[in-house]
């Protein structure tokens, strides 16, 4: 198929009804609200679901209903209400099902404001509700990642029986940019028939199935928590994703940035190129599972004098980096989180302060 | 003469943890036995509540799903919007959906979804302990209004079914009981009433059915029953407040 011009949020739709996605809640937020827009239009063209909830409280739990029914589903929302999601998202992890929530971060905490951030890394990589869980989380680049990714989640979230996390920005959610939805990412969904709520009359097995979190026996609740961190473990194994970029020079400095702001690091690392000075740059592509050991080993590199984590948040990622880097290069950390992204030049001065 | 009475299908053989005297048992073989009339087992789909009814799944035989506090009727519109073909069912307490549901159920009812939610009103929080509920009455004691409920500092008991039938969308809202034989059978017919009108993609059903709750009132069974009969009736009148056209 051809490349199209499309805005990120429109294309993140358009991408879950190619991936197979029939079914999408959500409740209106700045600045992703252009998603429900779109597929309220697309879905009634693919005989889906859509609806608009009465806040992001219930959506969540529209959410946890249509997946513990067995089928794919979405949301999509901005910081403070995936806050507010985060009560359903616990229940999800919990009870294992699988659905896929997207993230278009906004400035926080509180209201913030509604221009780009990554202030959510904490509560996307760290669990976000209560209890003992992760969700597999991606943080796109561009337009075109975005697009990857949310196919990808639904694969994922139905391998892992999960909540899959797509963490985005508003810049991601607002800019155009040429896109292709590569057909081989859609897949057939996974049969569940062994516990999801489709009736017992749509099944095989006449034996009728539960979809819950409590477990009142602590035998019982610690045997669920150690499925799921079984889980966990298996996504270190095999969902690591990430991009070394400017890897194989004698980089002096490794940056390690995500999402909008590894773009401003590519061109300050370009920049720095043409004045003879190398700098490389390790983009995780999922933000749990971290890239732990390609951070270790890109930052143990020789000519490698120090590890700075450029971040639009007040540090965050940079702690798990430095938990990565164990001491053995410096770490440095430089972030803005107000809505301005930092400028090529900004990033080309905070480097060359480190050499 | 064959079986006059018989477990109904859709119950499980499981014991009930509900204390001596409390009315829960008798909705759920109520619901159950509406299941089996209607045949619907197969396709059934109930959702659990937070409160004494939590584990209500283990009661019942056929899929089930365990909501937050107060979620419910949420997921029950992510499940019946996905699968319209499936029956769903939210069985909550007066703490979780006239509390801190509240916003989740007046809207489902507001937008129509096509399921039916079975509304158990006892007039206080059971699971968690006799703490003060929205439905309960001035005057009743609770572990959180140990001197009786203060209208004036706590407004005046909820009346679901009424704020329900307020909504201008249409729906069978019908508010039973269970403290006589004969509010039983009219809850039972009830109750086979809202999934019928489920089954035909009608409306949003509601049945709410005034209870017992001994234990967290302090009375034996019987005593229960008088004081529900004499205090929640009056203020809690039964009959159907909204039928479809």
């Amino acid at each position: 198929m051809a490349k199209v011009l499309m805005k990120g949020n429109e294309a993140i739709g358009e991408a879950a009804i190619r991936a197979g996605c029939k079914n999408y809640f959500a409740y209106p937020i700045t600045p992703q609200s252009e998603v429900a827009e779109y597929l309220v239009k697309r879905l009634p063209e693919e005989g889906g679901v859509f609806l608009q909830g009465e806040s992001e409280v219930a959506v969540g739990y529209m959410i946890f209903g249509a997946a513990g029914a067995g089928e794919r589903v979405m949301t999509t929302s901005s910081s403070p209400g995936i806050s507010l999601m985060s009560e359903a998202i616990s229940y999800i992890a919990a009870a294992q099902c699988p659905a896929v929530f997207v993230n278009i971060v906004r400035g926080g905490p509180g209201l913030g404001g509604i221009l780009p951030s990554q202030g959510d890394y904490f509560q996307a990589t760290k669990g976000g509700g209560h209890g003992d869980y992760h969700l597999l989380v991606m943080a796109p680049d561009g337009v075109q990642e975005a697009v990857e990714m949310t196919m990808q989640a639904f694969t994922l979230a139905e391998k892992y029986r999960g909540p899959v996390m797509i963490m985005g920005d508003g810049l991601i959610g607002q800019m155009m940019e040429p896109v292709e939805f590569p057909d081989d990412l859609k897949t057939e969904p996974t049969n569940k028939d062994d516990w999801a709520t489709s009736g017992m009359d749509f099944r095989k097995s006449k034996k009728r199935n539960l979809v819950k979190s409590l477990f009142l026996d602590p035998t019982a609740l610690n045997d669920n928590n150690l499925a799921l961190k079984a889980k966990y473990e298996q996504m270190k194994k095999e969902e690591v994703q990430f991009e070394l970029y400017n890897g194989d020079t004698d980089y002096q400095i490794l940056i390690t940035s995500y999402g909008t702001m590894s773009r401003v690091c590519r061109t300050a690392i370009d920049m720095l190129k043409e004045e003879g000075i190398e700098v490389a740059m390790l983009r995780p592509k999922t933000l749990f599972p971290f890239p732990e050991k390609a951070v270790f080993e890109a930052a143990c590199k020789d000519s490698c004098k120090a590890v700075i984590s450029i971040e639009m948040s007040m540090g965050q990622m940079v702690e798990d980096v430095e938990r990565c880097v164990k001491g053995r290069r410096p770490v440095e950390f430089y972030g803005e989180c107000g809505g301005d992204i930092p400028s090529p030049e900004k990033i080309i001065d905070i480097i060359k302060g480190l050499l | 003469m064959g079986k006059t009475f018989t477990t109904p299908k859709a119950l499980s053989k499981t014991h009930t943890h509900y204390c001596p005297g409390c009315t829960h048992g008798i909705v759920h073989r109520l619901v159950a036995e509406a299941i089996d009339d209607l045949g619907i087992q197969g396709k059934t789909v109930g959702i659990a509540p937070v409160g004494c009814a939590v584990l209500a799944y283990n009661y019942f035989d056929c899929d089930f799903q365990e909501a937050a506090h107060g979620r419910a009727p949420a997921m029950a519109t992510g499940i019946k919007r996905v699968r319209p073909d499936l029956m769903v069912f939210t069985y909550q307490g007066d703490g979780d959906l006239a509390s801190i549901g509240m916003g989740e159920i007046i809207h489902a009812a507001n937008r129509g979804e096509k399921f039916t939610t079975i509304f158990i009103n006892n007039a206080i929080y059971g699971m968690t302990g006799g703490q003060m509920a929205p439905t309960t009455m001035g005057g009743q004691r609770a572990t959180t209004a140990p001197a009786g409920r203060d209208t004036a500092a706590t407004g005046m008991p909820l009346r679901m079914a009424n704020l329900l039938a307020e909504l201008v969308t249409p729906g069978y809202i019908t508010r039973q009981a269970v403290l006589k034989p004969q509010q039983v059978n009219k809850a039972k017919k009830a109750i086979k009433q809202a999934f019928q009108y489920q089954m035909e993609g009608k409306c949003f059903s509601f049945v709410e059915v005034v209870s017992t709750c001994p234990t967290n009132w302090g009375m034996t069974p019987l005593d229960a029953l008088k004081w529900a009969e004499d205090t929640l009736l009056p203020y809690y009148e039964l009959g159907d407040y909204k039928v479809p056209e």
